[in-house]
């Protein structure tokens, strides 16, 4: 496959969620980007925006209550959205696997650390009892534990070694894609610059595509090629790293990234956001950030912002789709100025 | 494979060590395998069939012989050995006791799980079924049952008949454990981490929720076995058991019938009576340490074993108080 072209391509995807007494809260609405192999791609914004739901949707892991109700998934040209469930599990791990927020919960505290390493490696009979075994003790040096430690229970590792752990069960089938959700989250500095060293390492021999999702804008600078904001469940801006944080467009990021202290420069306060993001299921109605927005004016509150091409003109032609990855920027906010995102 | 082998040793020597900890648990697996071996090796601790009748040195039968007149604990009004016959009853009461509490233990389980985790009109209908059974007096159920199916004359000896009756009727409480334990394991995330790595149902049921449920099951087993024995002796005592192959329960039912009590001959009753006390008090004190035991959770912690930091497992508290932030 070129590398031009996305691994993963997410049109339009939407995601609601209906709770028991009917109430129809809209976790996803209209979220499109496109994901490289070969890259890593940012997924940000504040706890209740939508990044793990996006995550889980593109697994199609929705728990009962959640509906996908309309967009496209293609992964390698298939839509994921319309295969049926057993030829997704074949999907599953093979060639998307995802390395979870809390280690410790995410393993089965009753059965061995490489036993919960082979298991997707037998599951998808990929190889046989002996061969996997070596494939783990593999899996394991890639990430730095000991072989000798194949045999041992989640809670005799620490929480960094939990955490590499999951990352060599995400590898097991060499998947294509790896979805890694806040995977430096319960882990202190230290720990954390070697995960994300490791993840970087594995995907520059291994020529995976990640999708990151974090709070952390730190760690989006440093690992990320392009990065999507999320407010409200929807798309707020989507760019390649440089431009998005150099000149970013939509006052969220702007703000956010405000709120991410500088060190070359003292701040004696931290800059925050006031408020809290949007219920989903008593959405403003016009744009979600409006509330909160220190730029707004007035058709904010009345109609919903469209996304707008604002790739920088350097001579390109400005349209999303053309597949100049390297300089994609669109925002959705009425205060920027371009073409509207069609594709 | 050999490092397999080396684990499952481990695993088995630790299993040992803690067990052996466990004074309690001690005193349970005394009674019952002392228990055990007496019934297996009732052919070579007795001399007599227990249907025998001991007769003196005028060849005259010896009914409510004391045990100063005749063995052990004396014989019978039928002058039978009480001895031969409390070994040869525990084969039946455990028999029975192990047989219908395992029968109730895979019915519960397979309930308890299908109902625990499909959750739905599957749960509902598994979970009212049971209450239906939980509501149901069991002991009256239980007497009009085998009294019914003797009387139908179905083939099966009185003893199949009581282990079905009581294995069909034990599961209730089982299903509703399991069931509840299930619900709370399959909202863990490491059976959202099983259905991403593309497992199906099964897969999930065999790999994730059975090893979470087993220490619960083997426990709740133990405890089940020592009701049903229980059960057995009430049912038996009651007249429902097989006269030619007496239980504990028999024993007791014929020393009544045919007036012990006011005989005098405690060696009659009391034998059995205690004899029911020993297994069920086994079978409690052996389950609830089972449960500790097979609950890793419980027993090991963070840095036991052989790659251990600076805990080992002789010494002072220092690594049971780790075990909580663990």
């Amino acid at each position: 496959m070129s590398a031009d072209m996305p691994l993963l391509s997410v049109r339009h995807l939407s995601t609601d969620f209906i709770s028991a007494d009917g109430t129809v809260a809209h976790a996803l609405e209209d979220v499109s980007f496109d994901a490289y192999p070969g890259q890593t791609l940012g997924l940000v914004g504040e706890s209740g925006c939508g990044k793990t739901t996006t995550m889980i949707s593109l697994m199609r892991l929705l728990p009962a209550a959640g509906r996908i109700t309309s967009g496209e998934v293609l992964f390698d040209g298939v839509d994921l959205l319309s295969i049926s469930e057993r030829q997704m599990r074949k999907y599953r791990w093979k060639e998307m696997a995802m390395v979870f927020q809390s280690a410790m919960n995410a393993l089965n505290p009753v059965r061995t650390v490489g036993d919960q390493i082979a298991e997707a490696i037998l599951l998808h009979d990929l190889m046989d009892r002996a061969a996997a075994d070596q494939r783990v003790i593999g899996l394991l040096d890639l990430v730095g534990i000991a072989k000798s430690r194949k045999d041992q229970y989640p809670h005799q590792y620490s929480g960094g070694m939990r955490q590499r752990a999951m990352i060599a069960m995400a590898l097991a089938c060499q998947p294509r894609l790896l979805f890694a959700d806040e995977p430096t989250t319960a882990l202190d500095v230290m720990i954390q610059a070697q995960i994300l060293e490791l993840l970087r390492d594995i995907q520059q021999t291994m020529g995976l595509a990640i999708i990151l999702v974090t709070h952390d804008l730190g760690v989006v600078a440093e690992i990320c090629d392009s990065v999507v904001v999320m407010y409200g469940g929807k798309v707020a801006e989507y760019g390649s790293i440089d431009v998005v944080y150099n000149s970013p467009q939509h006052p969220y990021t702007q703000r956010l990234l405000e709120a991410f202290p500088d060190l070359n420069r003292p701040a004696d306060v931290l800059a925050s956001i006031p408020g809290y993001p949007p219920r989903l299921n008593a959405l403003p109605p016009g744009c979600r950030f409006e509330p909160r927005c220190h730029m707004r004016i007035d058709v904010c509150a009345k109609a919903t912002p469209k996304l707008i091409d604002v790739t920088p003109l350097d001579g390109r032609p400005p349209t999303a789709d053309s597949g100049q990855r390297s300089t994609i920027h669109v925002a959705a906010c009425h205060l920027c100025t371009g073409p509207e995102v069609k594709a | 494979m050999s490092e397999r082998r080396t684990l499952l040793k481990r695993n088995l020597l630790n299993f040992w060590r803690t067990f052996r900890r466990n004074r309690m648990g001690r005193i349970g697996a005394v009674l019952l395998f002392t228990v055990l071996i007496l019934s297996i090796g009732a052919p070579l601790l007795t001399p007599y069939q227990p249907t025998d009748t001991i007769r003196d040195a005028n060849g005259r039968g010896m009914t409510f012989a004391s045990p100063s007149e005749h063995g052990p604990l004396g014989t019978d009004d039928a002058g039978r050995d009480v001895w031969t016959q409390l070994l040869y009853g525990a084969r039946i009461s455990l028999t029975i006791g192990f047989v219908a509490g395992f029968m109730a233990m895979v019915i519960g389980s397979l309930l308890g799980i299908l109902a625990g985790y499909f959750g739905g009109w599957i749960d509902s209908l598994l979970m009212r079924t049971t209450d239906v059974f939980l509501v149901i007096p069991d002991l009256p159920l239980m007497l009009i049952l085998v009294a019914t199916l003797r009387q139908l004359n179905t083939g099966f000896s009185p003893t199949v008949v009581l282990i079905v009756v009581i294995g069909v009727l034990y599961w209730t409480s089982t299903a509703r454990l399991i069931r509840s334990q299930v619900l709370s394991i399959k909202e863990r995330q490491f059976v959202a981490r099983a259905r991403a790595i593309g497992a199906g149902h099964s897969h999930i049921i065999r790999k994730h929720i059975i090893p979470q449920v087993m220490p619960l099951m083997v426990a709740n087993t133990v405890l089940i076995i020592s009701s049903a024995i229980l059960t057995e002796s009430g049912l038996s005592f009651l007249g429902l058991g097989d006269p030619t192959q007496p239980s504990w329960g028999t024993m007791l039912n014929f020393a009544f019938a045919r007036s012990a009590v006011s005989n005098g001959a405690w060696w009659f009753f009391l034998p059995p009576g205690l004899a029911i006390v020993w297994v069920t008090l086994g079978c409690v004190l052996l389950g609830n340490v089972l449960e500790e035991i097979f609950n890793p959770r419980l027993t090991s912690h963070h840095l036991e074993g052989e790659q251990h930091m600076i805990a080992r497992p002789d010494s002072p508290p220092l690594a049971e108080g780790i075990e909580g932030g663990a």
